[in-house]
């Protein structure tokens, strides 16, 4: 069994069918990146897989435990919590805290989600905010911005800023860390340096789901690719197969097209 | 009568305006809070409800409201009245507290999904991200628009008078009445500007705190 396995997954809104029937797995470690163009529920998957949209049909597990099975009654609102902590989500927008320094970004979830609603003595809680402390500089400094810690969101450029997002995203340790188009929102200039804080933490063995227009990226760093289009897993395989080599007449148009543009 | 005489009676008559501002403001705020849950309620009649109050309020003079409140009792149920300040105050409160809702929950709904979603993603309670994530921000928001209504607030307690209530209109048009003296009317102007004005910069310092962060 793959330590990601997705099955069946269906999801409607109203009576748009954008997702139909998709499965795949993941290994421990890999970095999957989706492909497809605008609309083909690329975006609408990964939010299945963070519990920001319950799927209709289908089933998701990560390391043999099952976060969401469509045909066992749903689950409590913490119960969801705990399991959405599975995964970690960076957004197009990035989505920080505008109220709060650089590092209270990274470092609000985990204070929270440590200290809350706990019995700890005085002396529990601080050696707890300070390993927090301690892994939030460490997380930042790993994406390039010790410098920026004191500074407030929107005194940085977008791509300071989507890197902050990213390591918020890893002071919760997720299993499989996912990426909506994380560069989509970005100047060209600054896309290069959140792609490479990327492929930096791919070295440090994290499972990883990119969602991408950034064809030369998925081809360098992916393990896996999935191409979507309608709803569908097109086509599915190693950057080579699916580059080099795509077997479906979609796929053969969609990555003329791209490269076309890049 | 001297200037320090017509000072002193305005005084009197001004600290019943401000003490039907302060009681107002510090009723009228979490109330409006509860109003706003009520009208973004998801169950749709408690909605409707709230929503209709809230236009009944807003669509309505506030010197009706204040009569409303004072005669209304007695004649709908034989209850005795109530003092005449406590029914203006109560007045006050529930004029207020309506605009107020208004205010927050345009507020809260000018906050982006996104917020809620990164909140959500990141393992918070729906409490934590409205008190930690979102209230910040709506506070940030709120704080132009309910700086209008307060500068209001400290001027419609003139309404007082159609009970009689001794507030500091009221109380320059008895000298002006008994002592034949027309300039006290215009010298309560002076009362308004000084507290508005210190009310004003007040609320341009909050402002100026929270814009430490843009957006």
């Amino acid at each position: 069994m793959a330590f990601l396995e997705i099955n069946g997954i269906y999801k409607s809104f109203g009576k748009t069918e954008v997702l139909k029937g998709i499965s795949f797995g993941m290994e421990k470690g890999e970095v999957l990146a989706i492909i497809g163009s605008s609309g083909s529920g690329k975006t609408t998957l990964l939010r299945c897989l963070n519990f920001l949209e319950t799927p209709d049909a289908g089933s998701i597990s990560v390391g043999g435990e099952t976060l969401f099975d469509s045909l066992s009654p749903s689950a409590s609102d913490s119960e969801i919590r705990l399991k959405r902590l599975h995964f970690g989500l960076v957004f197009q927008s990035f989505n920080l805290f505008p109220q709060y320094t650089v590092l209270k970004n990274v470092s609000l979830a985990p204070e929270l989600l440590h200290t809350k609603g706990k019995k700890l003595s005085k002396e529990e809680k601080s050696r707890i905010l300070c390993e927090i402390d301690a892994n939030s500089r460490a997380l930042l400094s790993t994406v390039g911005l010790s410098e920026k810690m004191y500074s407030y969101p929107c005194e940085l450029s977008g791509g300071q800023q989507q890197r902050v997002a990213i390591a918020r995203a890893l002071a919760l340790s997720p299993d499989i860390l996912c990426f909506d188009e994380p560069t989509s929102a970005l100047d060209p200039e600054l896309t290069g340096e959140v792609l490479r804080v990327i492929r930096e933490l791919k070295t440090s063995d994290r499972t990883m789901i990119v969602v991408t227009h950034e064809m030369n990226f998925a081809r360098g760093v992916a393990d896996k690719v999935i191409f979507m289009a309608d709803g569908v897993i097109e086509e599915y395989g190693t950057p080579d197969e699916v580059f080099g080599n795509p077997k479906s007449e979609k796929t053969r148009s969609f990555l003329e097209k791209s490269l076309e543009n890049p | 009568m001297s200037f320090l005489e017509v000072t002193l009676q305005l005084a009197d008559g001004f600290m019943t305006t401000l003490l039907i501002f302060a009681i107002t403001l510090v009723g009228a705020i979490p109330l409006g809070l509860l109003i706003t849950l009520g009208s973004m309620s998801k169950v749709p009649p408690v909605k409707w409800i709230f929503k209709t109050f809230v236009w009944i309020i807003r669509g309505t003079p506030l010197m009706l409201q204040i009569i409303l409140v004072f005669y209304g009792p007695g004649l709908l149920f034989g209850a005795k009245a109530l003092p005449r300040l406590i029914a203006v105050i109560i007045a006050f409160i529930i004029n207020y507290a309506c605009y107020f809702s208004e205010i927050y929950r345009g507020g809260i709904e000018s906050i982006p999904k996104g917020q809620y979603e990164a909140g959500q993603v990141l393992g918070m309670t729906k409490t934590q991200i409205f008190f930690k994530v979102v209230l910040f921000q709506v506070i940030k928001r709120i704080v132009p628009p309910m700086g209008n209504e307060i500068i209001t607030l400290v001027k419609d307690p003139s309404l007082a008078r159609v009970l009689s209530v001794i507030e500091l209109v009221q109380a320059a048009e008895t000298i002006v009445s008994l002592k034949s003296l027309i300039w006290p009317l215009f010298y309560v102007g002076a009362f308004y500007l000084l507290f508005s004005g210190l009310l004003t910069l007040l609320l341009n310092y909050a402002e100026k705190k929270l814009n430490y962060y843009q957006g």
